[in-house]
């Protein structure tokens, strides 16, 4: 800890430049026990690793310092082939050295690794999540199935509690990457991956894929809320409920173009006769944080946008630019946006 | 003429005809005993230079420029494409710079985006780093081992040809819109027949497979060079480091490149034409069999790049501290165990794919102790310079700055080998920084360094000091302005391979600096050319030795002759021309009326056979337009396999066809 602590004063002034931005995406968020291990081997690393460069440097700079001196063992004073026993020694000295401090971080690296492996034994909750291009799926796995619980985009955890995260791929190899809370782990098809996360911090993180998946790679992020045990039992109860009905007329008009017109062919909204499948659940979808898995912050002007052309904010998207006629576009943000 | 001779031979009996047959016989041997007595020991300076030239010199026009098998000419040519390629690529970087310097930035769509970084990362792996490499010890190694030639020069030939045009196709598709676009690395099922549509993963997976097959070429080329073609007495261990750099690398080459042309020429390209399942998990195969297979070369690959500049940095220490360098088989050591451990590292690169974790403790541990052979060279450079007294001039510059640049990204590497620092770290900008601190610092630093000092051997001509120490800086600050700020970028979560990033991650400062920074890297290299085009022309005259070096490369003139040496050296100590005093003991006995070199044995480098060198030769530029077509018709349909192999087989008949077959008398040198 002493090393860490040193370390992380060192390099305070640095720090300060991301603490601006509350590590919503960082490494240096430290809002999990996995991140926190992280950065307590970083900073061990870069202590150990500095002190090589500065004693290499300062060879370096001793050499070029002494470059004037007479006694050299050079061509012109014919003793070229000369070596000095003093760098002999030195040179055993140097390879002891590189050799000590590299096996110790070595050692230092698997304990680590050791630990996050004894940790990721005893999980309490258990998400799946289904990497497609270019948005996520997530199932909670509950015993009950009527608790079984499917949405997209974003993932809510309780803080303090143990979750393990199993990543499935429907298309090509993703990566899951929440830099603020753990190291990442890829999606692959055909191959079974978990991450466990303990969060130990309340907050938002956000985590962009991390393997690059095709052309809108630069498009896929996560939204992960961290949130008190309690809160996080409220906000599963209430994604388990369906959509609730439409009210105003416009909303209904919407409601009517949605749930038998193309949008329902891929997207699935709960208690509504819209059950696609392809695209990601609709059912809380105005309650999300981000609208096309981290493009845009959710609003009903990016909604405007997205559903009137998505093919301009996210070029490439399978969702189509339909094409719909100004009243239908009032109509369809409408009912989405009821979908709290 | 002759048909008054048949006729007078004609009426002729049998037994005069005979006789006059023989006296014509002897005649002929008796003016061609003459020749040898007249060609023999007296036979020196201006005149025997001539006969040289006569012999080696290849046929004019442009069927001789393309028919040559001349090193020096195939060097230089590989040489300057790389260099083309280089710039290309360079202006691919700068091009993804001005995307990246601003968030939500809309210049240029993912589309193309996509394809820039791929073509980024191609071309400066497989058609600038690795080629240029080869292209520079093709030229310079049989100088360095005082011999005319390299072994099989058509092979060295053929290997340029489809280096070209591998890197011709794959550029003329980005023209046409059909370059690659997921990546220099391909990864299945992304690059497979679904996600992948039309031709461009194609295009790059045979670019791969034209520059292995001319990588593998140049590699057999190389290593038999070094291990045959030694000056007599330059034993291996008087062989100077970059000659053992160059051997450690070819032979990583011929281990390494065959996996990957396997991966993309036999699994990936038959998924994608003729409906294998190799990758597709769903139908049995495996996607993460790419990427073992895919760094079971890449990994190498970093050290094969890696690798001769090492031995650049051992060959500037040594002429520019006026010693030889320390602990010369302490540095041997080092690039061999460096060259056997790096084939036991791939996994690093797939620490996120899930793996058992035990195992990967195993490629940790590996992984970190690849570090110790650098250490020891790092070490034996900087105990070169604490005992000798280095001149800075530019070539010694772009080794400190070598030494300031890659020690940093040597220990980034032994970050990013720590399993649970890499679940971090890893595909992230951190990542990006640690592979340019190593390819660039590692490699590009110490071969501009390598150009500034072999540019007058190539040329004749001194590179301008001044517009060398100003480019130095500018490339070296230019240099950390971009690269620096990229390991921030990376801990504040910044994935690679993204055409864009959203604002209020803190990612627009360090990427507004990576922008300003490429530029002045840029300008940095656009000097350094503009100084050798200028130099060209305006330079000094260098004479043979200007840097007052020890190797035997500095031992003939500036440009070197076509045939290299009038006479061949003799060596009896690792730094030649230090300890001889100018007057180097030379060998005799090889023809001047034909091309020919000598074969030393391998260890002891005593004097072994003498070797007949080929002619300049069309065929193995025909055979390389043949190879190349099919490569690139197998694009389109496998059946370009069965019906190509036919005028392949004609070139290669063609190539190998034996000729010359009469016992010529042989004049020799003494």
């Amino acid at each position: 800890m002493s090393v860490r602590a040193s370390a992380k004063a060192a390099v305070l002034p640095l720090l300060l430049g991301a603490c601006q931005y509350q590590h919503y995406q960082s490494d240096f968020g430290g809002a999990a026990v996995e991140d926190r291990q992280f950065l307590t081997l970083f900073w061990i690393f870069i202590a150990v690793c500095a002190f090589m460069y500065v004693l290499v440097i300062g060879f370096l700079i001793a050499g070029i310092a002494r470059a004037r001196r007479v006694d050299a063992n050079i061509v012109e004073t014919g003793r070229h082939h000369h070596s000095n026993p003093l760098m002999r020694s030195t040179l055993i000295g140097w390879t002891a050295l590189i050799g000590v401090s590299l096996a110790g971080l070595a050692i230092a690296s698997f304990f680590t690794d050791r630990s996050m492996a004894r940790a990721a034994t005893n999980q309490k909750l258990s998400v799946t999540v289904t990497g497609n291009q270019w948005w996520w799926d997530i199932e909670y796995n509950a015993a009950d199935a009527s608790k079984t619980l499917r949405t997209a985009n974003e993932l809510h955890l309780p803080v303090g509690v143990p979750t393990r995260i199993f990543l499935n791929s429907n298309d090509v190899i993703h990566s899951f990457w929440v830099p603020s809370l753990a190291g990442k782990q890829d999606l692959i098809p055909g191959r079974k991956n978990n991450i466990t996360v303990l969060p130990t911090r309340v907050g938002v993180f956000r985590g962009p894929c991390a393997e690059f998946c095709g052309l809108q790679h630069a498009h896929m992020s996560l939204v992960v809320v961290v949130e008190p045990y309690a809160d996080f039992i409220k906000w599963w109860d209430h994604q388990l409920q369906p959509a609730p009905q439409p009210t105003t007329p416009l909303a209904l008009a919407g409601y009517k173009y949605v749930t038998t017109g193309p949008c329902s062919a891929c997207h699935a909204i709960g208690g509504t006769p819209a059950n696609g499948q392809v695209g990601p659940d609709l059912t809380h979808l105005a309650s999300r944080k981000s609208l096309a898995a981290g493009t845009m912050p959710m609003g009903e002007g990016n909604l405007y946008g997205w559903v009137e052309d998505p093919q301009s904010l996210k070029p490439g998207v399978n969702m189509p630019t339909i094409g719909l006629e100004p009243g239908q576009l009032h109509a369809v943000v409408a009912y989405l946006e009821t979908l709290k | 003429m002759t048909d008054i001779r048949a006729d007078a031979f004609d009426s002729m009996p049998a037994r005069e005809r005979e006789r006059a047959r023989v006296e014509e016989e002897n005649r002929r041997l008796a003016r061609e005993r003459k020749k040898i007595a007249r060609d023999g020991p007296k036979l020196t300076g201006e005149k025997l230079a001539a006969r040289l030239d006569l012999a080696w010199r290849r046929p004019p026009g442009i069927v001789g420029w393309l028919a040559t098998v001349d090193h020096k000419e195939i060097g230089r040519r590989y040489i300057l494409t790389a260099l083309g390629f280089l710039v290309l690529g360079g202006i691919m970087a700068l091009f993804m710079r001005l995307q990246l310097a601003r968030p939500d930035n809309a210049m240029i769509g993912a589309e193309r985006y996509n394809q820039l970084f791929s073509m980024h990362g191609s071309t400066m792996m497989f058609l600038f780093a690795v080629p240029v490499m080869e292209g520079v010890a093709v030229y310079i190694i049989p100088l360095m081992l005082g011999t005319r030639s390299t072994a099989f020069p058509r092979l060295n030939a053929f290997s340029y040809y489809m280096y070209l045009f591998g890197g011709l196709m794959l550029w003329i598709a980005f023209v046409l819109n059909m370059a690659p676009d997921v990546g220099w690395f391909e990864y299945t099922p992304l690059s497979g027949p679904q996600y992948s549509p039309g031709k461009h993963t194609d295009i790059w997976a045979q670019m791969v497979t034209y520059t292995e097959v001319a990588a593998l070429a140049a590699a057999v080329v190389l290593v038999c060079t070094i291990l045959k073609a030694r000056a007599p007495g330059m034993t291996l261990a008087r062989m100077p480091l970059f000659a053992w750099a160059m051997l450690v690398e070819g032979i990583m080459i011929i281990f390494a490149m065959p996996a990957v042309a396997l991966v993309t020429t036999v699994l990936l390209i038959p998924d994608r034409l003729v409906g294998t399942q190799f990758f597709n998990a769903g139908e049995g195969g495996d996607a993460l069999l790419f990427q073992h297979m895919f760094w079971f070369f890449g990994h190498p690959e970093v050290y094969i790049i890696f690798l001769p500049a090492t031995g650049f940095v051992s060959v500037i220490v040594e002429t520019f501290c006026r010693r030889p360098v320390f602990a010369h088989s302490v540095v041997v050591l080092a690039l061999i165990s460096t060259g056997i451990l790096s084939f036991g590292l791939w996994v690093h690169h797939m620490f996120a794919t899930g793996l058992p974790r035990v195992g990967y403790s195993f490629f940790t541990a590996a992984s970190i102790s690849v570090s110790v052979p650098t250490g020891l060279q790092i070490f034996c450079w900087l105990a070169t310079m604490w005992d000798g007294r280095p001149r800075f001039e530019v070539p010694m510059l772009y080794v400190v700055g070598f030494i300031f640049t890659f020690v940093i990204g040597g220990l980034t590497g032994v970050i990013l080998a720590a399993v649970p620092l890499d679940l971090q770290l890893h595909d992230t900008y951190f990542v990006v920084a640690h592979l340019h601190y190593v390819l660039i610092g590692g490699a590009v630093f110490p071969l501009l360094g390598i150009f500034t000092y072999w540019f007058p051997k190539i040329t004749g001509r001194m590179m301008n000091e001044r517009l060398g120490k100003i480019g130095f800086w500018l490339v070296f600050f230019g240099f950390h302005a971009t690269f620096l700020p990229m390991h921030w970028s990376g801990m504040l979560g910044m994935p690679r391979r993204v055409y864009t990033y959203p604002a209020g991650l803190g990612l627009e400062v360090p990427n507004l600096i990576s922008t300003v920074g490429a530029f002045f890297l840029a300008f940095g290299v656009v000097l350094f050319v503009v100084n050798g085009l200028l130099s060209l022309y305006r330079g000094a005259i260098a004479g043979p030795n200007p840097w007052g070096a020890a190797s035997l490369e500095w031992a003939t003139s500036s440009p070197p002759p076509v045939y290299n040496f009038e006479h061949m050296p003799v060596v009896d100590s690792d730094t030649p021309l230090w300890d001889t005093d100018g007057e180097l003991p030379v060998v005799s006995g090889l023809r001047v009326d034909q091309k020919e070199m000598l074969l030393t044995t391998v260890v002891a480098a005593t004097p072994d056979v003498r070797e007949p060198v080929p002619q300049a030769s069309l065929w193995p530029f025909v055979s390389a337009c043949a190879v190349g077509l099919v490569f690139a018709a197998s694009i389109f349909s496998a059946w370009a396999v069965p019906f190509g192999l036919i005028p392949c087989g004609i070139a290669l008949i063609a190539w190998f066809w034996p000729k010359d077959m009469k016992r010529h008398p042989e004049p020799i040198i003494s």
